[in-house]
């Protein structure tokens, strides 16, 4: 099983490396509006239960890849074909 | 004859890429302590009822900063000592590391500007009866030097209106902050007053030859903290 792992600065937190890029895009020409950098773990775990899995998954966030006080997550849960 | 009195005794704590453990242990045996070096891998503490976790790139700032050493086996220790009412630091890193840890409120984010700074910086003292601060006077101005890219630190509006209501804001950047901090807060204390985290670098402004001599105010509070929490808890033998 694989698993994908976004981690964002909550809304509101400020994002200095976000602001930076869309300064950047700005500068290239782009019309943005807004960017924001987050961060993607990309996991290869055990097949085992689905749900199961995605509890643990839900708590290597809470105790590591995100810190939850400023950052929210989104696990992503694919089956190998 | 009087004995002379007994050196207290502080542990500092390498984790891999600390860079600045030297400077503290130097600098608190200049101020009358004994520095007892920590390995981070080491689960238990030596006998010491004091703890300075120091400045620097502890796992490479891997993740975010501070995350991973907050597993180091060494903080299951540090964690129990600081429930048990002995003294712990966070200095740079060493903040980043107890906020990861849960063991102090709030967290430490890039900073606003997203470059490095490294240079003296203007604080105000908010609380001088800390074991942190005691040598200092309420509303001193220290000048002490920062060195690092990520100490703008966060927690939300609930939190800020909890942390200055119940005084645990112990230092505060003067004027604009080099990072970027929320209330401009340079350094909190924990709830029970004996967990201590700052940016600034104290260890790095002990000597004249180098600048300020602002560091020592605070360092120097922990030593003589120390001595009296030794006092009140004989060490074992």
């Amino acid at each position: 099983m694989r698993a994908t792992v976004l981690v964002r600065p909550k809304p509101g937190i400020l994002d200095p490396q976000g602001e930076a890029v869309l300064g950047s895009l700005q500068q290239l020409g782009f019309a943005v509006d807004d960017a924001r950098v987050g961060r993607v773990v990309d996991l290869e775990l055990d097949e085992g239960d689905r749900e199961q899995t995605r509890a643990e998954l839900e708590r290597m966030c809470e105790q590591l890849l995100a810190n939850p006080l400023i950052e929210s997550y989104e696990i992503e849960l694919v089956e190998d074909a | 004859m009087s004995t002379p009195e007994p050196e207290p005794r502080v542990g500092v704590v390498t984790f891999p890429g600390s860079n600045d453990d030297r400077d503290a242990a130097l600098a608190l045996e200049r101020l009358g302590a004994q520095a007892i070096p920590v390995w981070h891998a080491d689960r238990q503490l030596p006998d010491v009822r004091a703890v300075v976790l120091p400045g620097g790139f502890s796992y490479g700032d891997y993740l975010r900063a501070g995350a991973l050493a907050r597993f180091a086996p060494v903080m299951e220790s540090v964690r129990a000592l600081a429930a048990d009412g002995g003294l712990v630091l966070g200095i740079c890193n060493g903040f980043q590391v107890l906020c990861e840890a849960g063991l102090l409120p709030g967290a430490l984010r890039p900073n606003q500007s997203l470059s490095f700074v490294c240079r003296d910086v203007a604080l105000t003292v908010e609380r001088a009866d800390t074991p942190f601060t005691g040598r200092c006077t309420m509303g001193q101005r220290l000048s002490i030097p920062v060195k690092h890219g990520e100490g703008c630190f966060f927690a939300d509006p609930d939190l800020i209106a909890e942390l200055e209501r119940s005084g645990q804001i112990v230092l505060r950047y003067e004027g604009e902050s080099p990072n970027g901090s929320v209330a401009g807060i340079a350094g909190v204390v924990n709830a029970d007053g004996n967990v201590m985290g700052l940016m600034p670098h104290p260890e790095h402004a002990v000597d004249a030859l180098t600048g300020s001599t602002d560091g020592a105010l605070l360092l120097g509070s922990l030593v003589d903290a120390t001595r009296r929490v030794e006092a009140a808890v004989p060490a074992a033998v």
